[in-house]
């Protein structure tokens, strides 16, 4: 009999683990298959945060955060999208996006409540809710109503052990943006059936279309909603593991206890790097995501010329582009065009079987390996089917 | 920001992107994009295309001086016609007037550090304009024109992530 616990012995680990170590094995491969900007975090970041380790700050901060870093966010937030959180009890500072998810789930769902999911989307939303002992409940949407949650399908999943709904746009992988209009929609059935949204909007900067709406912006919606964000996108700290979730005092003090008790506090460096960012970050934002805006138009219009249809991601740093018509697999495609052309992307499937028949390809990658990645795809193209 | 301005900042990083690709970017026509550029060279707004190159990596060792000179401007042509003077020496690579200490700031290539020194000595130097002049060689670049010049490691992305 396995040690380990039923619930986390029936989550697979992530499909891309093989891909992974195929990828490590061989040279010259060109991967846009990475979902993290290749932009390293701009210096006066990193040396703010180096300033403050010369200076001895190496101890724990607030369970909340440090005060002057909810601050700044709170003021942020209340800038771009007119919404507000008192920064003494409605912000939390977590360990990346990935913290703040795990710790709005287990805040919030009990025992066999549902939470719908809507997919393709990112990868942790799913076992996340099952590790909280949750029951995941997807939500597949589609290319042709631009990869967006139809209100009648999220309606129609609705049942009495419904908790929460995840919302997760702009969206990893598909690049959907979802508008106010839409959000609206949502919201609806949201104070209807009285569900909690837990929003990740961690590629909320980087909308290249129209502008983005805070979930909680909407009228009624604060008190409904859990806001995450982060830093790791728009400000390329990855690495820094550093994000936030901004609630009603109730759930963001559940969720403090959570955090307190597993992870105590976000690295005291990461926050004073993630303070210089907000702060006078904007600049180095608004030059990257000029930058993702020139490479995603490049990258889709390879795709079509080369056959394959895209569908136009208006957020995030990925293009989703069908390969229905080769007839492959994702998996077959994906691994076949790393194994013959040395090119890396990642297979839809393992973002949900809505993501089948779909590649994730990420544009956050130079300009030079877009059109090789692409002229090796185009060749591929011309012998990998008939 | 303006087409033209956003032209010119992906053809400053770098001047071999296709017309076809920045009218991609831009979602302009390519014809568009032809003009504007165009346009731009005849305004002289774009002077030329160089390319940076490593000369060092490429086995050839340059030598640079930085001169601070000072001058004994002349009645009614300041320090125009001195400078008109040095410009056209090919040793010169740059030339700016400065506030401060001195008046020009002189930027000298040679092929080695005499035929450096010997510009200074038998050029610039023996200008009866020129006061005095301050020699400093060049020992190591380690950023130019805004290009950080020495390889460093770089920090590398696993090669797949979600
Ligand atoms: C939609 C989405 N949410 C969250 C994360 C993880 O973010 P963090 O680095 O803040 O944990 C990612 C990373 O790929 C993501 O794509």
């Amino acid at each position: 009999m396995s040690g380990i616990a039923e619930r986390v012995r029936k989550v697979p680990v992530s499909g891309i683990r093989k891909f992974f170590d195929l990828v490590l094995s061989m040279d010259d491969v060109i991967s846009l298959g990475v979902g993290e900007p290749d932009f390293i975090t701009p210096w006066h970041i990193r040396e703010a945060s180096i300033y403050s380790l010369e200076r001895g700050h190496t101890m724990y901060t607030s369970n909340y955060g440090i005060l002057e870093l909810r601050e700044a966010i709170s003021e942020k937030v209340k800038e771009s999208y007119n919404v507000e959180y008192n920064p003494e009890n409605e912000v939390l500072i977590t360990v990346g996006v990935s913290e703040a998810f795990d710790l709005a789930i287990r805040a919030v769902v009990n025992p066999g409540d549902e939470v719908l999911i809507p997919e393709p989307s990112y990868v942790s939303y799913k076992p996340c809710t099952i590790f909280a002992g949750g029951k995941p409940v997807i939500v597949e949407t589609i290319e042709e109503n631009e990869f967006k949650p139809v209100v009648e399908d999220i309606e129609k999943k609705i049942t009495e052990k419904t908790k929460a709904l995840v919302l997760s746009y702009p969206n990893n992988p598909t690049g959907a943006t979802l508008g106010k209009g839409d959000l609206e929609d949502i919201a609806d059935i949201v104070r209807e059936y009285d569900l909690t949204v837990i929003s990740d909007e961690i590629y909320d900067r980087l909308t290249y279309k129209g502008e983005h709406t805070c979930f909680s912006s909407l009228n009624g919606m604060r008190e409904n909603t859990v806001y995450l964000n982060g830093f790791s996108k728009a400000y390329a700290m990855t690495g820094w593991r550093v994000g936030y979730a901004m609630s009603s005092e109730e759930i963001i003090e559940a969720m403090m206890k959570i955090h307190q008790y597993s992870m105590l506090c976000a690295p005291i460096m990461s926050q004073k790097a993630a303070l210089e960012a907000v702060t006078t970050g904007d600049r180095d934002v608004e030059e990257m995501v000029r930058q993702y805006s020139r490479r995603k138009k490049i990258l889709v219009k390879r795709l079509r010329e080369i056959g394959l249809s895209c569908f136009e991601p208006d957020g995030a740093f990925y293009a989703f582009p069908s390969i229905k018509s080769t007839g492959l697999s994702s998996e077959e495609f994906a691994t076949r065009l790393l194994e013959e052309e040395k090119v890396a992307v990642v297979p839809g499937n393992v973002f949900g079987s809505s993501g089948e028949g779909y590649l994730r390809l990420a544009y956050a990658a130079s300009h030079e390996d877009i059109n090789e990645a692409l002229n090796r795809m185009e060749r591929f193209l011309t012998y990998s089917h008939d | 920001m303006s087409k033209d301005d956003e032209i010119l900042r992906i053809l400053e990083d770098n001047a071999r992107v296709s017309d076809k690709d920045i009218a991609t970017m831009l979602d302009i026509p390519v014809e568009e994009v032809s003009r504007i550029i165009k346009s731009m060279e005849e305004q002289k707004i774009i002077r030329k295309y160089k390319t940076v190159i490593n000369w060092e990596k490429f086995g050839r060792e340059k030598v640079y001086a930085m001169i601070d000179v000072n001058i004994h401007p002349e009645r009614d042509r300041g320090y125009d016609s001195i400078a008109e003077r040095l410009m056209r020496f090919s040793e010169v690579r740059n030339l700016f007037l400065v506030s401060g200490m001195y008046d020009l700031f002189v930027l000298v290539e040679g092929n080695n550090m005499k035929e450096v020194a010997g510009f200074v000595a038998q050029k610039l130097a023996p200008l009866p304009q020129v006061t005095s002049t301050t020699t400093h060689f060049l020992l190591k670049k380690y950023k130019e024109d805004g290009d950080i010049l020495f390889d460093r490691e770089e920090a590398e992305r696993q090669p797949i992530s979600l």
